[in-house]
Order: C-alpha cells, then sequence, then structure tokens
C-alpha cells in the first residue's frame, strides 16, 4: 500500500490576505515510525499542518492517533525519522551537519511551542485552581507572580471558573477540572494546542460545556489544534482537515465536510457508520 | 528506694538527651531519606546504583556496632573522636534515613505517569517535577510509614546509653545500680517510651491531615481521642457533577 501524498492540513492558501503567515508548516513529520514492543504503531507517517489550522484526527483505537500527539509532546520518542515544529526539530538536533539525538535543554526549548490537554485532565492535585494555571508560567517562562496570575486569572474566566479559582481540583466536577486544564495548556501561549480525546473521560452531561469552551477558542484565537476525539458533531464545526487513520497510516484526508459525508475509502465509511 | 531526687537528677536530663537525639536523629535521617530516595529515581543509572549501594550498606549495618565502630575505630583511624552523642546522631541518622529512602523511593513511584506527563506537557525541568509535582504530591503518602520509623528511632536511641551518652536508659541503669530497684526502673522506663512515643504518633497524625489538606483530601479524624461523627460527604460528589457548567459548588 502506498502512503498518500502529504497532506498540508487544509486549504493552502498562500496567505495574501492575512496578518499571520497563513500555509506556512507549523508541524511536520517526516517518515515516523514507532513500535511498542512488537507492534507498529506508526508507519513511516509524513503529515504537516499548516499554521492556524484545525486539524482532526480520527480512526479506530490502536490506530495511532494518541501516539501522534504523545510524540510531539515528547512523552514519547519516535524509533525512525524526524518531527519539525516551526522549522526546529523536535528531539534531534544540527550538530556538524549530521542529525543527532537532541538534549533536554534543545528539547524543552522547541516543546514550549506546544501545549497539550489530556483525556484525564492530569491537574496539580496539590495546586489549587490558580495556581495548576499560574505554576508554568511562573517557574518555566519566568514570568513574575502578578503577571502570571493576571493571565491566569484572565484564561479562567475565559473558561467560565472565575468562581472556582480558589478550590482544589478534587472539589471540581470532571467538565471544571478538564476547563482548568484548558486554561492551564492555554497559559504557556503555545502555538500549537493538542487535544486527547479531552471529552471522552467526561459524563454526558458535562461534554457540551468543554466542546463549548474549545469552540469558543478555535473561532477566536489563531492558535493551531491538533485535535483526537470520538466528537465527529465537534470535529465537523471546528476543523480545517480531518485525516482518516489506520493502522498507523493516513488512510485518508480532506475536508470535514467531504469527509464525513462523502468518504471516498471503504475503510473511512466503515469507520464513520460505527461513530455516526 | 528510689527516690523523687533520682527521678529529677537523673531521668529528667535522661529525658532531655533522649528527646535531643531523637529530634537530631530524626533531622540527619530525613535530610537522608529524600536525597537518596530521590536519587534512586534517578535517570542516570550510576546514580541509582550509588544511592541502592547506601541504601543496602546501611539497611544491612546494625546501629549498634556502627556507633561502636565510630566511637572507638574511627579515633584510631583520624586521630580525633567525635562527641559521643554526634557519633549515636550519625549512627542512627545514618540507618534510618536508609530506611526513610526507600519510604520516600515507594511514594514518588506512587504518584501516576499522568502527573510526570502533566509536567513534561508544560515545560517544567525534572527537577522542578520533583520539587513542585511529585514530591508534594508523595507527601502524605510518606508521613504513616515514617511516623513507625520516628518511633523506631526513639527506642534505638536507647542504644546511645552503650556509648556513654546519659540518655533515659543510661540514667535508668545509673538509678537502678544505686538503688537495686529493677522492677519500679524498668517499668517507669517503658512507660517513658510509650509515652513519647504516644505524643510523637499523635503530632504525626495531625501532620498527616495536614499533608492530605495540601493535596485537597480530607481524612476522617479516628483514634482514642477523636469525637465520632457522621461521616462527611466526599467532595466532588455526584452532586457536584450534576452541577450545570460554571455552576457554584455548594459551600460545605
Amino acid at each position: 500500500m502506498q502512503t498518500p501524498p502529504t497532506n498540508d492540513g487544509g486549504t493552502n492558501d498562500s496567505g495574501t490576505n492575512g496578518t499571520r503567515a497563513n500555509g506556512s508548516e507549523l508541524v511536520r513529520f517526516d517518515k515516523v515510525t514507532k513500535r511498542f514492543g512488537g507492534t507498529t504503531v506508526l508507519d513511516r507517517l509524513d503529515f504537516s499542518v499548516s499554521t492556524g489550522k484545525h486539524v482532526t484526527l480520527i480512526g479506530p483505537s490502536g490506530s495511532g492517533k494518541t501516539t501522534i500527539l504523545r510524540l510531539l509532546m515528547t512523552l514519547v520518542r519516535p524509533d525512525e525519522g524526524t518531527i519539525r515544529v516551526d522549522g526546529d526539530y523536535l528531539t534531534h538536533e544540527e550538530r556538524g551537519g549530521q542529525l543527532v539525538k537532541a538534549g533536554d535543554r534543545h528539547v524543552r526549548e522547541v516543546r514550549k511551542k506546544i501545549g497539550m490537554v489530556f483525556q484525564h485532565f492530569n491537574l496539580f492535585p496539590n495546586m489549587k485552581v490558580l495556581r495548576n494555571v499560574t505554576e508554568a508560567p511562573v517557574h518555566v517562562l519566568g514570568l513574575d507572580k502578578d503577571e502570571a496570575e493576571q493571565r491566569g486569572r484572565e484564561l479562567i474566566e475565559l473558561v467560565g471558573l472565575t468562581e472556582q479559582l480558589d478550590k482544589y481540583p478534587s472539589q471540581l466536577s470532571g467538565g471544571q477540572q478538564q476547563r482548568v486544564a484548558i486554561a492551564r495548556a492555554l497559559a504557556m501561549r503555545p502555538q500549537v494546542l493538542l487535544l486527547d480525546e479531552v471529552t471522552s473521560a467526561l459524563d454526558p452531561e458535562l461534554v457540551a460545556g468543554v466542546l463549548d469552551v474549545l469552540r469558543d477558542i478555535a473561532t477566536t484565537t489563531d492558535i493551531t489544534m491538533l485535535v483526537v476525539t470520538h466528537e465527529m458533531n465537534f470535529a465537523r464545526d471546528i476543523s480545517d482537515a480531518v485525516l482518516m487513520f489506520d493502522q498507523g497510516r493516513i488512510v485518508e484526508s480532506g475536508s470535514p465536510d467531504k469527509m464525513f459525508s462523502d468518504p471516498e475509502h471503504d475503510r473511512t465509511r466503515e469507520f464513520l457508520s460505527t461513530v455516526l | 528506694m528510689m527516690t523523687e531526687g533520682m527521678f529529677t537528677n537523673y531521668f529528667l536530663p535522661g529525658i532531655w538527651i533522649t528527646i535531643q537525639v531523637t529530634v537530631f536523629s530524626a533531622a540527619l535521617g530525613v535530610v537522608v531519606a529524600f536525597l537518596i530516595g530521590t536519587l534512586r529515581t534517578s535517570r542516570l543509572w550510576i546514580v541509582r546504583f550509588l544511592a541502592g549501594c547506601y541504601f543496602e550498606i546501611f539497611r544491612g549495618m546494625s546501629a549498634l556496632i556502627l556507633m561502636f565502630w565510630l566511637v572507638f575505630a574511627l579515633p584510631l583511624m583520624l586521630g580525633w573522636q567525635l562527641v559521643p552523642m554526634w557519633a549515636g546522631v550519625l549512627a542512627l541518622g545514618l540507618t534510618y534515613g536508609a530506611y526513610g529512602a526507600e519510604v520516600v523511593r515507594g511514594a514518588l513511584a506512587a504518584v501516576p505517569v499522568a502527573q510526570r506527563e502533566a509536567g513534561v506537557a508544560l515545560g517544567f525541568t525534572r527537577v522542578q517535577r520533583l520539587r513542585r509535582i511529585e514530591i508534594p504530591q508523595a507527601w502524605p503518602e510518606m508521613v504513616p510509614p515514617f511516623n513507625n520509623l520516628l518511633i523506631e528511632l526513639l527506642k534505638g536511641t536507647a542504644l546511645v546509653s552503650t556509648i556513654t551518652v546519659a540518655d533515659m536508659a543510661f540514667a535508668g541503669n545509673l538509678v537502678r545500680l544505686g538503688s537495686n530497684e529493677s522492677a519500679p526502673v524498668y517499668t517507669l522506663l517503658l512507660v517513658l517510651y510509650f509515652a513519647m512515643a504516644f505524643v510523637l504518633t499523635r503530632g504525626m497524625r495531625v501532620l498527616e491531615r495536614h499533608a492530605k489538606a495540601s493535596v485537597g483530601q480530607t481524612i476522617e479524624r479516628r483514634g482514642l481521642f477523636a469525637r465520632r461523627r457522621p461521616p462527611a460527604p466526599t467532595l466532588g460528589a455526584p452532586d457536584a457533577e450534576a452541577l450545570p457548567a460554571g455552576g457554584t459548588v455548594g459551600t460545605r
């Protein structure tokens, strides 16, 4: 089977009428292979995402979608191939004309461009809501405390939790915790936001609140998003492009309208029929 | 006949020495425990190996013999002598620190991997993650086993009486020799050690409650003198889940 052509993550208008550099590649995977034990999760994967685009990854479980996000967040490292973010190699660096494994400092620097929201929120239980949001800006970015708190309060207001500012995560509902986690990721001002099945662990009645916040962020900011979700309506609303994964490869990609109403591949049709 | 004078002249200063030895050894032990315990989670195998060596060596050594060694053998090699009390503190602190290191390592290992991942995603360095995320979360898990070790340590301080440190046990022996009354003297010593251990346990329970509160958990008050009350509703209970988005969770 042939690897599908590199997807540019949306309509590639050359950015003549925008202020931001639309169309430039923010994330690029080159022949990335990832194995866990004997299983090849990603198989020489090529794909890229343009600045400001929202790309949704769909596919059956085990198809490698989440691994892509975890590779970008450097929670796992690729076995082969390279990943670039905003032109910089993520887990490699060039030394003497050769590409070698990058040191911690380099990885941390490039990683600052990426933020992630997890399926199980992963808030810090030992910190109250506001400190969850300000801890990294203060200690990683070196912001002074007042500035970080100002930024934190604004973001917590954005996700509608001003009244919970002074609570511990364990005192919040799942939906509230996830919204704090979104604020926490945004507080680092990442260029790319990774959303890893952010509503899968929520009770059904709490899903809408979280998706509303994300829709809001998708429409009002120019942040690039990489989304793994089973909420197909949400994917259709916010995506510029949808990539269908199966067995570590991109089977098909296209605009959400085309992908959801008229997919070309049987595999995509089959998958969508099970989730829609 | 044991007189009141014997208590005030021998036992009271002895109690004070026992308290001092316990406090200083515990302080050294905690430092050793955190140092060795965190080093045992290092990514570098050599660091893990050396910290593991420390743990195995000091766990396997008798604190009593170590004390003798520090007091009687070390001076022969170095030409100077440690004050016996500090030799005792050193031997106890290093030994109990080794046990404590295992407590620290175990508690750190129990922090969910997801917390490490969240820390990585936000750009924290390894040391920052340990200090700001992993140790604070592991701390409440450490307090109860630390309580056990602390009481073991308190009782272990009686060993220093064998290297001429005038602690409670040493005072007891003196009084026994002077009064020739073994039963009251040893009974009194048992009671004194128990009373001190009991006070420590109560103190550690306060610390535990405090530690749990620092990660947003509550624990039921229990124990000998706790008032019985109906269990408090768990925080983040289903009723909180059902609230509309952005709604306030009622005051508790």
